[in-house]
């Protein structure tokens, strides 16, 4: 069977068990499944936040994510890749992104997650805002999340 | 050449808008040159492109280095570094 992939950005909430779900429905080669859902935190740089804002690049958002699940399908063994990264306002608590991953065993998927992950991180074209104080805030860009997109460069998919 | 300019985030505040449709002049090869070209444009863009080493580009949809020519291009986008995920 080939590997399903999704790809979707939308201002709407997610439901991430039902997204992993459809990934093994009506399957029994799936044995491992890796659901990574990255979340509003309530403070940004130590300090509290009302909201969140992120914009995007339509267009140029989606093809690069793309362009990153077709390389993660061709360094490891997957069965399965969901990415969902939402746009526009949202608070405290709330999914901003989804990425799930199938394979046959644990190591492809979860090394397939970060690698999408880190990339989503510094080369999709989003930028966070936040509301802090009543002031509106870009936050930077992190070298950690550059060092982390960049360990991949030196990796082979033999994991 | 007419290109089609887009801005996002916080060089889209500092423009003044999201996109708009430029001539750009003979002599303006590649990114790097465009974004100086656009910093003598008025004090918003001086603004905008004031440090141009942390600002990114695409040219139609792909990311591009500063050194990248921009013949050809139908629109050129320009960004902070991203902090999607």
């Amino acid at each position: 069977m080939t590997a399903l992939s999704t790809v979707r950005l939308q201002r709407e909430p997610f439901d991430a068990a039902a997204e992993a779900a459809k990934l093994t429905c009506g399957r029994t080669d799936v044995g491992a499944v890796v659901t990574f859902a990255g979340i509003c935190r309530g403070d940004e740089a130590g300090e509290p936040i009302a909201a969140l804002t992120l914009e995007h690049y339509p267009g140029m958002a989606e093809a690069e994510i793309e362009r990153h699940v077709a390389e993660a399908l061709a360094r490891w063994p997957l069965m399965g890749v969901t990415v969902i990264h939402r746009f526009g306002r949202m608070v405290p608590g709330e999914d901003i992104v989804l990425v799930v991953t199938a394979s046959s065993h644990r190591a492809a998927a979860f090394a397939a997650a970060e690698f999408l992950m880190d990339y989503l991180k510094t080369r999709a074209p989003f930028w966070k805002q936040v509301e802090k104080a009543g002031a509106k805030i870009w936050v930077e860009a992190k070298a950690t999340d550059d060092a982390a997109a960049g360990r991949w460069n030196k990796r082979q998919a033999a994991e | 050449m007419t290109i089609k300019l887009r801005y996002f985030a916080w060089v889209r505040e500092r423009v003044g808008k999201p996109e708009e449709d430029i001539e750009v002049p003979a002599g303006v090869g590649t990114v790097a040159e465009l974004m100086t070209w656009l910093s003598s444009r008025g004090e918003e863009y001086a603004h905008a492109f004031a440090n141009p080493r942390v600002i990114r580009a695409a040219i139609d949809r792909t990311h591009v280095k500063p050194q990248t020519p921009i013949k050809g291009a139908g629109e050129i986008a320009f960004f902070p570094p991203m902090t999607g995920g």
